[in-house]
């Protein structure tokens, strides 16, 4: 019999064990869904960490013209290495953790379909991040980028060790998380509880089921593209896949790549779409507006999603029809998203609004994501592409999408959960400090390089012309400010873990999914007897369900 | 308290293992579809004949002609893998055998036909293992002369990536079958254990049809 000990979710205290070794044991050989998805939170910190580390790197590096602080064979590495940590081992494990997390709650699941695949899945992830990252202590780390494209990326090209370590560990990152999606898709398909059928799944697991179906199609395409590098590396003189040396055709790992890396877009912002639709409805005291046109929208940008990989390969030399085609259906995911910001402006409207810092952070996204948004259709446009093309208009336009969309969203879902997981609130003030600081710096950091890129300063070099000097140097101090800012973060949590700030069963009051009916934190198989769901009659309308009670 | 996982109250109305086999093989599928799609590109990027292949870089690696496994192989061509073909359908027949037998609690019988199957994976993979050996004498794979072949390089890439990679996969399934053989004989599998048998040959018949379009890919057209 599991006791329902308030330690149980928090990774801080042993109140169930006898010793420390026990104790992180219970953790790490756990089958229970909840616990490894906070070690999957947990580790996408450390990584994230690792990845802000390598950025303000590179923004130190950049902050005045000239060579300062490295060797121009190190600045090489960290794009490539901020982007795979940022990517790989950060946003994309995060959104497993919550989904872990949450997934098996609203849906009214005792645990996850397989508990022993999901572990697994987990324990995948730390042995490849230490094997992409290995390159930095063996020989040198693989200076390709995170495209990896060949033939920069062969054996002639980067013979480093380190690169052939990196491949192998985006290969078993993608092993790692097509297993978390086949658990999250049989969990929400077929562990459902009584009355939750598929149109009242809640909006955040029916996130997952679209990611979960974007990875499940798309992340094997990269995996055999990698294995088709690392064959060539590996055999130099017996393979050729991708090296004209050999016949080899380099535009077709392009093809592979992207056939991935555009659907990656969505799989890295879909699960913050599924937070926001939570968060949202409970700030506003409204039902979300248009539920069932949200999971439509969701299901359109995933299937469109997959025929516009093309859209970064404008200047390969493809046919003109095809860019053509590429841009049009680029441009028309420009629709089902602007669908969901407009749902999620209309479930604002009109709501008795509470500023509590996950709704803070959910319309910092809303306003910042828009911004990606837009420059996306901008770079979507052919001409306009060729002019823009690997400038720091791209990366402006990527960190608006990934910065201002995805990990707004982390943010908006920790604060948002943490009462739920470890059964206390993250302190509401330095919970706004935080949400200020990091959205103001995001600006100043991200808004300016779309100028850079405009003027024409090309992405990964680690020198420029001195003409760009001051616009570099307000990115790089926004940086600074950025990642300090981040440091309130984790002071909140220590102290919030502290003061331990105990809360019940629903702390915002509002949240009326069945992840809010159970103990803050849930035990072991959290429901003590199974749920029932009482379906919720989709409506819309300026009228907030907790008055109508 | 030990709470079963399987199945909530709604459901799609199949099994959570069932379930999971279908969305891997999905996942499954789509890496051999970006094997397939490299050799197609790579296949038809050019000319056969290697006309308008007249540079320098082809002449590196000797003509761009994409062998035909049906003349250049000789013995072992198409004659030998159509065989082989037959054998990997037949081993999908006993599979069948297999599930209505448990189906039917004949465990005994059920039994011989996984065995027929195995046998039928192994025997498999040592013609493809031959085939390999055979070619890796003849062409010199993996050997620093490989580049001098009077073949188009990305035949051979292509040839041992997509027959590996599938290999690999006959391999999983006859380990795979032998713990459902297992299973069978020392009476943990039964018919109450239908759904894992189902399982076992789903991935069964998945790696067959896989087979069926490497090899009309490679060697038929
Ligand atoms: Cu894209």
């Amino acid at each position: 019999m599991t006791i329902n000990a308030p330690g149980y979710l928090s990774p801080l205290t042993k109140e169930q064990s006898e010793s420390w070794f026990r104790y992180l044991m219970s953790w790490f050989y756990s089958g229970d869904a909840k616990r490894i998805g906070i070690m999957y939170i947990i580790f996408s910190a450390f990584a994230g960490f690792i990845g802000m580390a390598l950025s303000i790197m590179i923004r130190a590096e950049l902050a005045t013209p000239g060579l300062d602080l490295m060797s121009e064979e190190f600045y090489m590495t960290l794009p490539g290495m901020h982007a795979s940590a940022m990517i790989f081992f950060f946003v994309i494990p995060c959104y497993a953790g919550f989904a872990n997390l949450i997934l098996p709650l609203q849906v009214g699941a005792p645990d996850m379909a397989f508990p022993k695949l999901n572990l697994t899945a987990f324990w995948i992830l730390p042995f490849a991040g230490i094997l992409a990252f290995s390159g930095y202590f063996l020989s040198n780390a693989p200076q390709f980028g995170w495209t990896g494209y060949p033939p920069l990326s062969n054996s002639v090209y980067s013979p480093q060790l380190g690169a052939d370590l990196w491949l192998l560990a985006i290969a078993l990152v993608g092993t790692s998380s097509t297993m978390g999606s086949v658990n999250f898709l049989a969990t929400a398909f077929n562990m459902r509880c009584k009355g939750m059928k598929i149109f009242q799944l809640p909006l955040f697991t029916w996130s997952i089921i679209v990611m979960s179906f974007l990875v499940l199609v798309s992340t094997p395409v990269l995996t055999s593209a990698v294995l088709m590098v690392s064959l060539e590396r590996l055999f130099p003189a017996t393979f050729y896949f991708f090296s004209p040396q050999g016949g080899g055709d380099p535009i077709l790992y392009q093809h592979l790549f992207w056939f991935y890396s555009h659907p990656a877009v969505y799989i890295m912002i879909l699960p913050g779409f599924g937070l926001v639709n939570e968060i949202i409805p409970v700030f506003s005291r409204k039902p979300i507006f248009g539920y069932k046109v949200m999971v439509y929208s969701m299901l359109a940008i995933s299937i469109l999603g997959f025929v516009v990989w093309a859209h970064h390969m404008f200047t390969v030399g493809i046919g003109l029809n095809a860019r053509k085609i590429f841009m049009f259906l680029t441009m028309l995911i420009a629709i089902p998203t602007g669908i969901k910001i407009f749902s999620w402006l209309a479930t604002i409207w009109g709501g008795s609004l509470s500023f509590k810092t996950p709704f803070l952070f959910s319309l910092g996204f809303i306003a910042m994501f828009t911004i990606g948004g837009l420059s996306g259709v901008v770079l979507a446009a052919t001409p306009v592409d060729i002019q823009l093309h690997d400038t720091y208009y791209v990366v402006g336009h990527i960190h608006y999408v990934l910065v201002a969309g995805s990990v707004m969203t982390i943010f908006a879902g920790v604060y948002y959960y943490f009462p739920k997981a470890f059964g206390m609130m993250l302190n509401e003030r330095l919970g706004q400090i935080h949400f200020w600081g990091t959205t103001i710096f995001i600006n100043v950091t991200f808004f300016v390089q779309h100028y850079l890129g405009v003027k024409g300063m090309p992405r990964r070099y680690a020198d420029y012309d001195p003409e760009f000097a001051f616009l570099n140097a307000v990115s790089s101090y926004g940086s600074f400010f950025l990642a300090a800012f981040q440091i309130v973060f984790f002071v909140n949590i220590f102290y919030s873990m502290k003061n331990e700030k105990r809360v019940g069963k629903n702390p915002w009051v509002d949240g009326n999914t069945l992840e809010w009916t159970v103990d803050s934190p849930p035990d072991h198989h959290q429901f003590h007897e199974p749920p029932v769901w009482t379906p919720i009659e989709r409506h819309h309308g300026p009228h907030s369900p907790s008055a109508a009670e | 308290m030990s709470i079963a996982i399987g199945p909530g109250e709604e459901s799609l109305g199949v099994d959570n293992g069932k379930l999971g086999m279908w969305t891997f093989l999905v996942m499954d599928a789509m890496t051999f579809a970006g094997f397939l799609a490299g050799y197609a590109r790579l296949r038809w990027k050019a000319p056969l004949d290697g006309m308008g292949q007249a540079s320098e870089l082809v002449n590196t690696v000797g003509s761009t002609v994409w062998p035909n496994p049906y003349t250049t192989f000789g013995v072992i061509g198409i004659q030998l893998t159509a065989f082989n073909t037959f054998i990997l359908i037949c081993s999908s027949v006993t599979m069948v055998h297999v599930l209505s037998d448990v189906a039917a609690g004949r465990i005994k019988r059920a039994e011989k036909w996984c065995l027929a199957t195995m046998i039928g994976g192994l025997f498999f993979l040592g013609i493809q293992g031959y085939e390999w050996t055979h070619l890796m004498q003849v062409w010199g794979f993996f050997s620093e002369n490989a580049a001098a072949l009077p073949y188009n390089q990305n035949f051979v890439a292509t040839f041992l990536s997509l027959t590996g990679f599938h290999g690999a996969h006959v391999a999983v399934g006859v380990m795979f079958n032998t713990i459902l053989y297992l299973g069978l004989r020392n009476g943990k599998v039964g018919k109450e254990q239908y759904t894992f048998v189902e399982i076992a040959g789903l991935y069964w018949h998945f790696v067959d049809l896989v087979w069926i379009l490497v090899f009309t890919f490679v060697y038929l057209l």
